[in-house]
């Protein structure tokens, strides 16, 4: 009984991942290639020219997610570091309550603040038409349906997903190895860039993890903040499967997201494995 | 010649050449602003450190040793008063710019980096070349015996070896003093008094001013050439360690240094340079020195190791008074007694267990306790 106790502390998590996320992925494997319509049924052929098609229709889609999520990205980390950096060692006993404040968004549904977003930068919302009564902007102005609004909304949706680990990790930061840094002739930038940075550099790596796989897959942003030439491919994914009801040309469009995204965690995870940032910022 | 040792032999023409003192505070007062209340954590220290000496801050905790040492570092600004390195002001020159270095309390060693890049670190960031750089940090681990372990992480060493890195850290930039906040608080008892040992060692080898914060009394005693007692933000008594252990000014002192009787009653007469303290009915107290007057009240300590125990009356121009055993416990080395007067007070004293260890009294015994007129000292009132 008791070595069985450790694997029945995983049984639900196990049973649970197995049921809804194994089951549903050999699915809709096998739907990817499938042929035929909603109408008369899908049949298994091993269409695998399905996922080659679909590459080559949606091209442009995919380098467009992938731009956004890294431009997304880069965006967050400016933001999110000054920001974790203040709370972890400027917070003094208020830093629980900084951190509820970068959580608060969350009490309100996503939806709903990227529509509101929408109210608020609208061509004649309550931002743009003082601006262009004012005459600071010109009359045609516009921030919706541009690539700005769908990537600042993507920033602002995704930003608490890093500056959390990035202030988990400053946190932990002992204070007198910072100290130490200045006794030993660091000036205060050279203390940040030789021990406070690299120390961080674990929580900017789990932040961009956290952020860029969601941000670059996302679809409400590009669909209520952007324009026809914001789409991404999350947007394609939706229309397939809701709108087209074509279920192999979408189900195989997910897994080629998905396996993009592992070949490229999986390259930046080689690249700047923390070891070899943490190595490399000993210099 | 190594570097370290013709570094110690500039420091030594140096300090016999200028005199000019190592560290020197003057008048410094730290206070802080807690809950809306100025709360003063050093009251004014002033206190001048010599060139090549090892010198402990002692105190219990809360006593302001620490913040005294940080202001010498400059993680502190002094409220008020200066502090002068080598006769330079520094009072507002920033810890980076200060030519010491500080091992601190738990080391606040760099865990992203090496033992080797750990120890180059201040070379690195005073620009030196990398060929001296080498030399130096070699010749640096060699010192602290951790030769061969330049690859290791500090979290995949020791306590001790940790601290021998970060005595290597400090101490490879040749720094006018090295500062040493309880740095070997986190070791166990044996390796603690190796390294009082090594750490004496050290400092006589590479011939920089040490100063030493520390809240454990043995380990001052031990490695001092003087020590600062502190107590509530101020300098109780500033002395050599035999003279803080053999003649304490103060009743802190006493109290906190060892182990301390206090006694105290009113100069019965004076006697040929001595004076008479009237214990009780048939004790008396002697007390070497002048400047008594009878009938001043007076507190005077002694060790337990000065007091004889009998249990005839002893003869003699000594301090005789007599008691009751209340407690025997046998410690090897030596008998401790406690020792009931008859006004109450409670006398420790130890006698050596050097021909037998039989106790020369038993409790309940009536004794008479005994000692030089030396060996008490009169407390500032």
């Amino acid at each position: 009984m008791r070595r069985l106790a450790p694997y029945l502390l995983i049984l639900p998590g196990g049973l649970w991942l197995a049921i809804f996320l194994v089951v549903p992925m050999v699915f809709m494997a096998s739907v990817s290639t499938q042929e035929g319509d909603v109408v008369n049924g899908f049949v298994q052929t091993f269409n695998f020219s399905v996922y080659g098609d679909a590459l080559v229709q949606y091209r442009t889609q995919f380098l467009r997610s992938a731009g956004y999520g890294l431009v997304a990205t880069v965006v967050s980390v400016a933001l999110a570091y000054p920001m974790a950096y203040w709370i972890a060692f400027k917070g003094g006993p208020r830093k629980s309550t900084y951190l509820l404040l970068v959580l608060l968004p969350f009490f309100v549904s996503f939806v709903l603040r990227t529509v509101s977003w929408k109210f608020l930068l609208a061509d004649d919302g309550m931002l743009l038409s003082p601006l262009k009564s004012m005459g600071l902007v010109p009359g045609d102005f516009h921030v919706l349906q541009t690539t700005v609004a769908v990537i600042g909304g993507l920033v602002y949706n995704y930003l608490p997903f890093m500056i959390l680990p990035i202030y988990v990790a400053l946190e932990r930061v002992d204070p007198r190895v910072v100290e130490a840094a200045q006794d030993l002739y660091a000036a205060r930038r050279e203390a940040f860039t030789k021990v406070v940075l690299p120390l961080s550099l674990p929580g900017v790596f789990a932040g961009v993890l956290m952020t860029f796989v969601p941000m670059t897959a996302d679809y409400v942003n590009a669909g209520i903040l952007g324009g026809p030439e914001n789409t991404m491919i999350g947007n394609i994914i939706q229309t397939e499967y809701l709108v087209n009801n074509d279920y192999p040309t979408a189900a195989a469009l997910s897994f080629t997201l998905m396996a993009a995204m592992l070949v490229g965690i999986f390259a930046y995870a080689r690249a700047l494995g923390t070891e070899n940032v943490l190595e490399a910022a000993a210099r | 010649m190594t570097d370290i040792q013709a570094g110690t032999e500039a420091a030594a023409a140096a300090s016999t050449s200028a005199q000019v003192p190592a560290i020197e505070l003057d008048g410094v007062v730290k206070e802080y602003l807690a809950h809306g209340e100025v709360v003063q954590a050093v009251k004014g220290v002033t206190l001048t450190i010599t060139e090549g000496e090892f010198f402990s801050l002692l105190g219990p905790s809360g006593c302001g040793k620490t913040t005294t040492m940080r202001m010498i570092a400059g993680f502190e600004d002094p409220s008020r008063g200066t502090v002068r390195l080598h006769g330079q002001d520094v009072t507002d020159v920033p810890p980076n710019k200060r030519d010491v270095n500080m091992v601190f309390q738990s080391y606040a060693l760099f865990p992203h980096m090496n033992v080797w890049e750990n120890v180059a670190f201040g070379l690195r960031r005073k620009k030196i070349g990398e060929a001296e750089i080498r030399r130096r940090v070699g010749e640096m681990l060699e010192i602290v015996a951790l030769t061969g372990r330049e690859k290791r992480r500090p979290r995949e060493m020791s306590g001790g070896q940790q601290q021998r890195v970060a005595l290597a850290r400090a101490l490879v930039n040749k720094p006018r003093a090295l500062l040493l906040d309880e740095p070997l608080g986190a070791l166990d008892l044996k390796l603690r008094q190796a390294m009082q040992i090594e750490l004496k060692r050290i400092q006589r080898e590479v011939g920089i001013t040490f100063v030493y914060v520390t809240h454990d009394q043995s380990e001052a005693l031990t490695m001092s050439d003087r020590i600062a007692v502190m107590n509530d933000g101020l300098v109780e008594q500033l002395a050599s360690p035999r003279e803080i252990y053999e003649s304490p000014s103060t009743a802190f002192v006493a109290g906190f240094i060892g182990t301390s009787n206090l006694l105290s009653g009113t100069v019965d007469r004076i006697v040929s340079g001595s004076a008479v303290l009237k214990l009780g009915q048939e004790g008396r107290v002697l007390v070497a020195g002048d400047g008594f007057r009878v009938a001043d009240p007076l507190a005077v300590t002694v060790r337990p190791e000065k007091i004889t125990i009998s249990t005839e009356e002893p003869a003699g121009d000594l301090s005789v008074v007599p008691g009751i055993v209340s407690e025997v416990v046998y410690l090897g080395l030596y008998n401790s007694y406690a020792v009931s007067l008859a006004d109450g007070a409670e006398v420790t004293v130890f006698q050596q267990n050097a021909l037998d260890s039989t106790s020369t009294a038993e409790r309940g015994d009536a004794v008479w306790l005994s000692w030089q007129p030396r060996h008490s000292y009169a407390i500032g009132s």
